[in-house]
């Protein structure tokens, strides 16, 4: 909402600057986004009187005298037919840059020195009156500031009005919230005391007609009311000044007299305004109804629309001829020639207006207001602002007013106990104040009993509990009144969400590993085959990326090939995030999963190593390991190995948690091979905790700790014993069941078993390998003997023998 | 000297004879000494094994010349480079340090790092569990009534235009707010309460320098007897303080459906003081979060006693603040996930 600091003050004429008034709207009443200067491109130029003048021969220039203050009389040739002796013109000194760019130099002029510039009108950017320079009628002395005999400056605040507060999308509906903060009285702006006066209304409840014209409602639902003044004999023309600039100020354009004066009372007053060419209206009528199915209309901006029965149209006799609380319609235009206007000024059902908005895809300053919803009981005192301020400045009678739609009721009051004020403010509030803080605002307070009852004015409609009453008086007093030190609280009875702990460690994990997290946007081209399985967005933002990804590792891939169209190879990334699976019957369900990709060098480059080794599948797994030991500590983690891509199950406790694989990619032929890793946390389960209005406090029994702590183990104090195992594996035994058998076998002496060497080729019989696992033994209490040793070797030898068929490499 | 007194296949053997011997005997001197006594016995010039292989070339058949020498320069070169090694391993050794360079860079491992989003998101959940806080979280597909309808948001209503919303059918919508998660909340657990709710939310806007589709939101809420906008206001300006160092605040009044009052909270403009600048656009301050206190239609949607409690709640853009403190022009460098960018803010 553009705001003209002229314009406020003329509904409440305060002696703030606009600086101040900035702030003290952000603090009170609603944010100060944009505070912007207007004409402040003419401060530097002054009032000056010509002293003498005579006419250059044969030309059309005079050669002036000129006093601007400065004690010294300035030469200065004017190209003006109509320069007077003794009378004061606006003054560029030499120096001055002009609106239009022109920089105002010392120069000759035929012969003569001109030494600044008497300017015209459109030479200063006000109008396009460029008959003469713009004489002055001021006693101001010379040398003062233009700008202050003139009143042509203005500061253009915009306002950030949300949704709750229509009522400030007016001059007037700001200059109220003002005079409540600063105690000045609001008024009538003086430019619109002297308007003639309206006839006294034919009032009707669903129709009425008067003078041959008439207004008929099918339905008080979508217009509870419509007031329309008739102007007969009037001019269209250019508006007066004074309204030019009101409409210049808040950044708009002037058109002619009549749509200044609508769009006047639209900003003044926050009452949208609609002018109809009355010889247009067939049969001088107004029906307001629902377009009917099939029906169209051209709108003022020129397009043809097609209508349905959702729609509330403005009819004559015949056909549609405006959109109800939109946009006026060209059949009715008002144009050059017009001399009679109907004006309509309505209250429009806001549902309607809005379902129409929508539907038009067609967003005006009055759809905007009836969204919101207007001061409906004004409806009939502006309907006569309107009517006379059309009158004043297009001239024309004002013939005949047709008020139709009942009354609007008073708004049910609001019952409010004065000290749940100070107990939702945390700060001491008398009943006196709240009760004197509302009125200032316009809200009726009556006491009864321990509470008040408080009816808010027509033009609220935010205002429906007490607690819309406390922010009232908070924001009037100010937040910054209130107190802020931090007491004591007690303790919450929400433990943690595992989820959010289990993230944290396993992001330290990866973080700690040298993987970079990332947080990529969900939505994913999706895939023909998978289009069914995977969650479609009905309103997708694009629509290449229509679905919500279904595996972290489809956005981490995509997120690679980012990073090597970019030439970066070298690409580390994870992330905890949401992966979205589609359910029964459009159920979605939601797993909280972690997603790594790996690819490149394992180390950056150094020295000592030029070429580090590109990371490879036994990375891959150790990165998934380490999640699920950061997810699950203590639980049996075992990875099972997959086929093709993928190249193992992630298997917790015996359950599925997940897989390592190798991902494809769109790749260049530099890069390297890369490894994903996906584990799923945990789920987020999206039904209802409990029926609307009501609670399950079932759910909030804390949960103690799941994991079971590590049992200490006592340091050794008696030397280990170890031995080597060079053994021929065939390639059916899997390196993890040699390890199982051993370990069935060596008993538990048995500290570490490491598998330290993979050899295969010469020397070996075909289908095997060599594995070589050294085995450390520790006896808690003594030192074992070698003897021992041995025939641990000896029946692990025959063990595995006999068990798996392994034997041992004898070279 | 004429006759053939030697066969390739003794030549050969006697080089492998050599070899053998030769190989152990470097390997075991222990000292400089002894190594050039062991040189010398091998490979000295006047009387070494080797210069009596070397004469016995000539006794051989002139055609098995040529594949001997080359033979004998094969073990020659061998048992050189052994004892030139072991000659360097038996050099008096200074500290092992010294010898390399030290200037030369160190053995880097890859660094990681958490996001800047992330960092953030952390340190204020740092900062809230100080004073009591935990941490909620709730799903990102919501039924309409926990996204608006439990949050006082008025059907078709113009308060529903803050926020264009992305529809997965009739009933489940992207959660547009965290604040689904403060009725979910109040609905398991009973008050007291005081959590911090970090997660995604997502919208129906463009993807361009100062908006993503989807974002992250940290929401705070506070529900118990006696609460009040004072509690708000001293624990938001604590925040402040920790969060940002020690600064001002000013609360300005603001419209949230599920809030009333509703206030949003600036901090100064930690750049140009107040004075207004660029950063600031001018005010002089920096719009960090939305706050106050639970509607009680909000309340009472959870099923708690709006009369007996009231509590109060906050959201805040993290991303916001990534993007300030780190001076990122550009939203979409969060997103984009370039480890070029990442790498900046790791560890
Ligand atoms: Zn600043």
């Amino acid at each position: 909402m553009n705001i003209s600091h002229e314009w406020l003050k003329a509904f409440v004429p305060h002696a703030l600057t606009a600086e101040q008034l900035r702030d003290l709207m952000t603090a009170h009443v609603a944010t100060v986004e944009g505070f912007e200067r207007t004409r402040a491109e003419l401060e530097p130029f002054v009032v000056a009187q010509v002293i003498e003048s005579e006419r250059i021969p044969e030309t059309r220039l005079s050669f002036n005298k000129v006093d601007d203050g400065s004690g010294t009389l300035l030469e200065v040739v004017c190209g003006a037919p109509n320069v007077t002796v003794g009378a004061k013109y606006p003054f560029a000194r030499s120096g001055t840059t002009m609106p239009g760019g022109m920089l105002i130099e010392r120069r000759k002029i035929r012969g003569f020195a001109s030494n600044g510039m008497l300017c015209s009108p459109r030479e200063l950017g006000l109008g396009d009156d460029h008959d003469g320079i713009l004489e002055l009628r001021t006693d101001a002395p010379t040398g003062t500031p233009l700008l202050e005999v003139m009143p042509l400056s203005d500061v253009r605040l915009v306002m950030d009005v949300l949704p709750n507060r229509p009522d400030l999308l007016s001059h007037q509906g700001v200059a109220r919230d003002v005079a409540a903060v600063t105690g000045v009285a609001t008024q009538l702006p003086p430019e619109l005391t002297g308007i003639p006066a309206t006839p006294t209304a034919m009032r009707g409840d669903t129709s009425a007609v008067s003078g041959g014209v008439s207004v008929r409602l099918e339905s008080v639902a979508d217009c509870p009311r419509y007031c329309a003044v008739v102007i007969r004999g009037l001019t269209v023309g250019p508006s007066p000044d004074w309204l030019r600039r009101r409409i210049e100020a808040i950044g708009s354009r002037s058109i002619n007299n009549v749509v200044d004066a609508t769009n006047y009372v639209l900003h003044g007053f926050g009452q949208p305004v609609h002018a109809f060419d009355l010889s247009k209206l067939a049969g001088n009528a107004i029906v307001v109804r629902r377009a009917r199915a099939g029906e169209s209309l051209t709108t003022l901006d020129g397009t043809a629309r097609k209508l349905d029965p959702s729609m509330l149209v403005i009819a004559d006799e015949e056909q549609a001829t405006a959109l109800a609380g939109i946009m006026g319609g060209q059949p009715s235009e008002v144009s050059a020639s017009t001399t009679d206007v109907l004006l309509e000024v309505a209250t429009f059902a806001p549902k309607v207006v809005r379902g129409a908005r929508r539907a038009l895809g067609l967003s005006t300053d009055a759809s905007y207001r009836y969204e919101r919803g207007i001061d409906d009981a004004a409806v009939s005192r502006t309907a006569d602002i309107a009517a006379g301020l059309i009158a004043l400045v297009g001239g024309g009678t004002i013939a005949l007013k047709l008020d139709v739609g009942a009354d609007v009721a008073a708004r049910p009051p609001v019952s409010l106990k004065p000290e749940r004020v100070s107990r939702l403010l945390g700060d001491a509030v008398s009943a006196d104040e709240t009760a004197r803080l509302l009125q200032s605002l316009g809200f009726a307070v009556v006491a009864s009993e321990a509470e008040f009852r408080v009816t808010p004015p027509s033009w609220r409609h935010d205002v429906s509990r007490d607690v819309d009453l406390v922010e009232e008086v908070a924001r009037l007093r100010g937040y910054d009144r209130l107190p802020d030190a931090l007491t004591g609280a007690r303790p919450s009875t929400v433990p943690d969400h595992p989820l959010h702990l289990i993230a944290h460690r396993v992001r330290q994990a990866l973080a700690g590993r040298g993987l970079l997290e990332v947080r990529p946007l969900p939505y994913t081209r999706g895939s023909a085959v998978a289009a069914d399985a995977l969650v479609r967005v009905r309103n997708p933002i694009g629509d290449d990326e229509p679905f919500l990804r279904q595996e972290l590792l489809f956005t981490l891939g995509r997120r690679a090939e980012y990073n090597l169209s970019r030439m970066q190879g070298d690409v580390r990334i994870f992330e905890i995030g949401t992966a979205f699976l589609s359910g029964a019957n459009g159920a979605v369900k939601e797993e909280i999963r972690v997603g790594a990709l790996i690819m490149g060098a394992r180390r950056p480059r150094h020295f000592t190593e030029p070429e580090p080794p590109p990371f490879d599948a036994w990375d891959a797994k150790a990165l998934a390991e380490a999640i699920a030991h950061a997810t699950w500590p203590g639980a049996r983690v075992v990875l099972v190995a997959g086929e093709a891509d993928l190249l193992w199950s992630v298997m917790v406790e015996g359950t599925d948690r997940g897989s390592v694989c190798a991902v494809p990619l769109d790749a260049p032929v530099w890069a390297k091979r890369a490894f994903g890793i996906e584990i799923t946390l945990g789920k987020m389960p999206a039904m209802p905790v409990a029926a609307r209005g009501a609670h399950d406090y079932s759910h909030g029994v804390a949960q103690g700790p799941s994991r079971t702590p590590v049992r200490y183990a006592a340091l050794p104090v008696h030397p280990a014993a170890e031995f080597d195992l060079a053994l021929i594996v065939p390639d059916a035994v899997a390196a993890a069941t040699v390890e199982e058998t051993i370990r069935g076998t060596a008993g538990e002496l048995l500290e570490t078993l490491v598998v330290f060497d993979e050899y295969r080729g010469e020397g070996l019989p075909a289908g095997t390998r060599s594995l070589a696992w050294r085995l450390t033994f520790r006896h808690p209490e003594r030192t074992l003997r070698d003897k021992e040793i041995e025939g641990r070797r000896a029946q692990l030898l025959k063990t595995l023998h006999t068990e798996i068929g392994v034997v041992a490499r004898t070279n | 000297m004429t006759d053939p007194a030697l066969t390739l296949n003794e030549f050969t053997a006697a080089l492998g004879s050599f070899e053998a011997e030769a190989g152990p005997a470097v390997a075991a001197a222990t000292e400089a000494d002894a190594l050039e006594a062991v040189r010398a016995k091998y490979l000295g010039r006047a009387h070494g094994w080797l210069k009596d292989l070397s004469a016995k070339l000539g006794q051989l058949p002139k055609a098995d010349r040529a594949a001997a020498g080359a033979a004998f320069n094969e073990v020659r070169l061998r048992v050189e480079a052994t004892l030139d090694a072991r000659r360097v391993a038996l050099a008096p050794v200074r500290d092992a340090g010294a010898l390399a360079d030290p200037t030369m860079p160190a053995r880097e491992t890859w660094p990681g790092g958490v996001h800047p989003v992330t960092q953030v998101i952390d340190e204020m959940i740092e900062i809230f569990r100080e004073l009591g806080f935990t941490v909620a979280l709730g799903p990102e597909a919501e039924s309409p009534w926990y996204n608006f309808g439990s949050l006082n948001f008025p059907a078709d209503h113009p308060a529903m235009d803050l926020h264009d919303t992305l529809y997965l059918s009739d009933d489940l919508v992207l959660r547009t707010h965290t604040s689904p998660v403060q009725v979910r909340t109040l609905q398991a657990y009973p008050p007291p309460i005081r959590v911090l709710i970090p997660g995604n939310v997502h919208r129906r806007d463009p993807f361009d320098a100062s908006h993503a589709p989807t974002f992250a939101q940290v929401e705070g809420l506070v529900v118990d007897e006696g609460i009040s906008f004072a509690d708000l206001k001293a624990t938001l300006t604590h925040f402040a303080n920790r969060f940002f160092g020690a600064t001002k605040t000013r609360f300005r009044p603001s419209y949230f459906p599920f809030t009333e009052p509703s206030a949003e909270m600036d901090v100064l403009c930690g750049v140009c003081r107040g004075s207004g600048c660029g950063v600031c656009k001018q005010s002089g301050w920096i719009e960090i979060l939305g706050s106050g206190l639970v509607h009680p239609a909000v309340l009472e949607s959870a099923g708690v006693d709006s009369e007996k409690y009231t509590g109060w709640a906050f959201g805040m853009g993290p991303a916001r603040t990534a993007l300030a403190r780190h001076g990122i022009p550009d939203i979409r460098l969060l997103y984009d996930s370039d480890v070029r960018f990442l790498g900046q803010f790791a560890k």
